[in-house]
């Protein structure tokens, strides 16, 4: 047998591949976290020495962290890719849709809302998504493949059947497909493939000292985004992320792991999810992916 | 480290999402938080034990009627390799889903209920495994517990399916006598069935050797996508991208290509991680060739003195699969077969398979939901293709509804019977 590895990103590339071949427009999900770096990259390696014959989108909720804003815009110059911003101010501002208010308020739900306005825009017809089977379990349940119809839904009752290495993206006008390329990755099969290749990610998946306070159990980082509440203290402590996403509802770790090695050492003997332990927004709900999913989310 | 693909077939209730809650929790595979989860939602609801399937019963309709419906992926890994587990639903209804989560595998596990014995959907997915040529087979006669760890109820399923598999095409079946809900035999030695000799389940996963079904002796090359850079430092590189399905590419070799018949050589071949000298099957590469050919997606190459069949005229076992409407002879589908799309229409249904017994019912003029049959197609263009049991790949098609865009049927190709 193969090297689980290199079979990964063999599938992973004749997925992009084959995305390329049969749909008139496709995009790449880019924001900045490690698995669509590591998909960027193997769209990279997919169509080398061509250029990736898509454009990359991020879709930005304007609460960022600083790193990874200059981050992305370094690795989209590296790599030679054309990006596309979609942007949830912009939707506010166009009155799409209200800016979340309250203590607790987040812009990761609003993000669907310029995703699918995105979509519409450009008339993509298959999306990119670096989501991956492991991270989540209505993640787990879909296809590489997976239909949405015109308004942007996910039926995962009506999903098409997906044998051996033969994908159907046949649609209607409107409709559009996700495509999922490395949904059998792993976390560490992401970290494998950073050591593997050298890739450079945004400094904040690697330990530093950061102004963070407790919220729900979770190190949540200071930010013009995201202020403590009253009773909540901050403190300053040596974390890192391990997921990267909207600074208002990515939490960090306590960790001391300083380089890919000693954060593949880390992650191998975690003892809890990546998104059980950085994201607030899984939280809401025993199914609240699912219902995300289901209108339109990533 | 290697990476065993198996699933996890058998009827609904058998005890599937159970076995892969089991195997994950005894090998330390469960995070914290998925454990908090599942126990807190099995406190609210008042069970008895933890329910693991909540583990890999991900959807929302799922957890509510307790069954699973779609397939679902879990990956882990031991010391000695990592794992890739398709869960797949048992109920009738969600076969396409089963058959989805199958036709990669390694390794399928059919669980049987010890009290139940041999039913019809441990028949109809053995056949389906069979059909899509998994190589490896484990019969799990799961719920001893509740026989009181009887070796006889054992043996006597075991025969049972025996007599029923002689007719069907698997090599390497093992029998296993578990409890997934109490942990017998799953990751540790079962006390109370000393009368079983054999290894534990993930024993058994660990250590069988997987015989690549890769085919490394016909070179077979789908063209997927054709590299032609439009920049200044590579102004003539054009290569042909795709995924060896069969044999080897080697630098130097002498290619044919299809459907045009002409011949060239490889003058290098490019992969993820630069040029290699040769590729195998399962890589993506880019093969670069000596002369200027129109090639497109669609064509396939191969060596000139080993070609694949090309007909417009096929045979295949068909797995219908659309809930929506059955086979209807004569109408137009869409086949995908490797990286080409064809239109054509199933011309002749030779017979289809009672499920139970194996028998062929001939006279037969369509396929509904589920049902399997032979079928002969006739297609707009030909096919460059190689019988399944050859190659997985260059073998298998689907068939797609020209108007609902849906995925109707699994095709396998098949020597035409003499």
């Amino acid at each position: 047998m193969k090297s689980a590895l290199r079979s990964l990103i063999d599938e992973s590339v004749t997925i992009i591949r084959e995305v390329a071949a049969e749909f008139e427009r496709p995009a790449m999900l880019f924001s900045g976290g490690k698995d669509s770096v590591v998909m960027l990259h193997l769209a990279v390696r997919a169509f080398s020495p061509a250029r990736v014959p898509f454009p990359v989108m991020h879709i930005d909720t304007g609460h960022n962290f600083a790193e990874v804003i200059e981050f992305r815009d370094r690795a989209v110059r590296d790599l030679d890719v054309q990006l596309i911003i979609g942007s949830v101010q912009a939707s506010i501002d166009a009155g799409r849709m209200q800016d979340a208010t309250g203590p607790r308020a987040s812009r990761n739900p609003l993000q669907t809302v310029t995703l699918l306005d995105s979509i519409k825009e450009y008339k993509f017809d298959a999306v990119f998504g670096g989501a991956r089977r492991d991270e989540e379990r209505a993640r787990a349940k879909e296809r590489v493949y997976s239909h949405r119809d015109a308004f942007g839904q996910w039926d995962p009752k009506t999903q098409r059947p997906e044998l051996w290495g033969i994908y159907n993206g046949r649609h209607k006008p409107g409709e559009h497909f996700r495509i999922f390329p490395i949904s059998n990755w792993t976390e560490l099969d992401i970290w494998q493939f950073v050591a593997d290749y050298n890739i450079d990610l945004p400094s904040i998946y690697y330990a530093h000292r950061r102004q963070v306070f407790r919220r729900d159990n979770m190190w949540m980082a200071v930010s013009p985004f995201l202020q403590p509440e009253e009773g909540e203290t901050v403190s300053e402590e040596l974390v890192r992320f391990r997921t990267v996403g909207d600074a208002t509802c990515t939490a960090a770790i306590e960790s001391s792991a300083a380089s890919i090695e000693q954060v593949i050492a880390e992650t191998s003997v975690a003892r809890i999810t990546e998104r059980g332990a950085t994201r607030a927004d899984d939280r809401i709900s025993e199914a609240g992916m699912e219902d995300r999913k289901r209108t339109g989310y990533f | 480290m290697e990476r065993l693909h198996f699933a996890t077939v058998g009827s609904v209730d058998d005890g599937k999402s159970t076995l892969i809650g089991r195997l994950l929790y005894d090998s330390k595979s469960i995070f914290e938080d998925q454990l908090e989860h599942i126990e807190a939602v099995s406190k609210r609801r008042g069970d008895d034990y933890v329910d693991l399937s909540l583990l890999t019963d991900g959807l929302r309709a799922e957890r509510e009627q307790g069954i699973t419906i779609d397939v679902a992926y879990r990956y882990f890994a031991t010391p000695k390799r990592s794992f890739i587990i398709a869960d797949c639903p048992g109920h009738i209804q969600y076969t396409r889903n089963m058959i989805t989560g199958a036709s990669n595998a390694d390794l399928a596990i059919v669980l049987v209920d010890a009290r139940t014995g041999v039913v019809e959907q441990t028949r109809r997915h053995s056949l389906l495994v069979s059909l899509l040529g998994v190589p490896h087979l484990v019969i799990c006669v799961n719920k001893m517990d509740l026989v009181e760890y009887d070796q006889a109820i054992f043996d006597k399923i075991r025969e049972e399916f025996e007599t029923f598999a002689s007719r069907l095409d698997l090599h390497d079946v093992t029998f296993l006598p578990i409890s997934a809900l109490a942990g017998d035999n799953v990751v540790s030695r079962s006390a109370n069935m000393s009368w079983f000799e054999g290894p534990t389940l993930l024993h058994h996963l660990e250590n069988i050797y997987i015989a690549s079904d890769d085919n490394r002796i016909d070179t077979r090359f789908p063209v997927q996508y054709v590299i032609r850079p439009q920049r200044a430092d590579t102004p003539d590189y054009r290569g042909y991208a795709g995924r060896v399905a069969g044999g080897m590419l080697r630098v130097g070799d002498d290619i044919m290509v299809l459907p045009s018949g002409l011949t060239s050589t490889i003058t290098g071949i490019d992969s993820p991680n630069g040029p290699v000298e040769q590729a195998e099957p399962g890589q993506a590469v880019t093969v670069l060739l000596k002369d200027d050919l129109s090639i497109t997606r669609g064509d396939m190459f191969c060596r000139p003195n080993n070609r694949p069949r090309t007909s417009q005229e096929l045979e295949a076992m068909l797995c219908w699969m659309d809930d929506a409407a059955p086979l209807q002879l004569d109408k137009i589908y869409t086949i995908k077969h490797t990286t080409k799309l064809a239109r054509g229409k199933v011309s002749n249904v030779l017979y289809r398979l009672d499920i139970s017994n194996l028998h062929r019912e001939t006279d037969i003029k369509e396929l509904k939901f589920n049902e399997i049959g032979r079928v002969t197609i006739h297609t707009t263009s030909p096919l460059f293709f190689d019988d399944y049991h050859q190659n997985r790949t260059t073998g298998s098609f689907i068939l797609v509804d020209e108007s609902s865009g849906q995925t109707v049927a699994a095709g396998m190709l098949l020597s035409p019977r003499s």
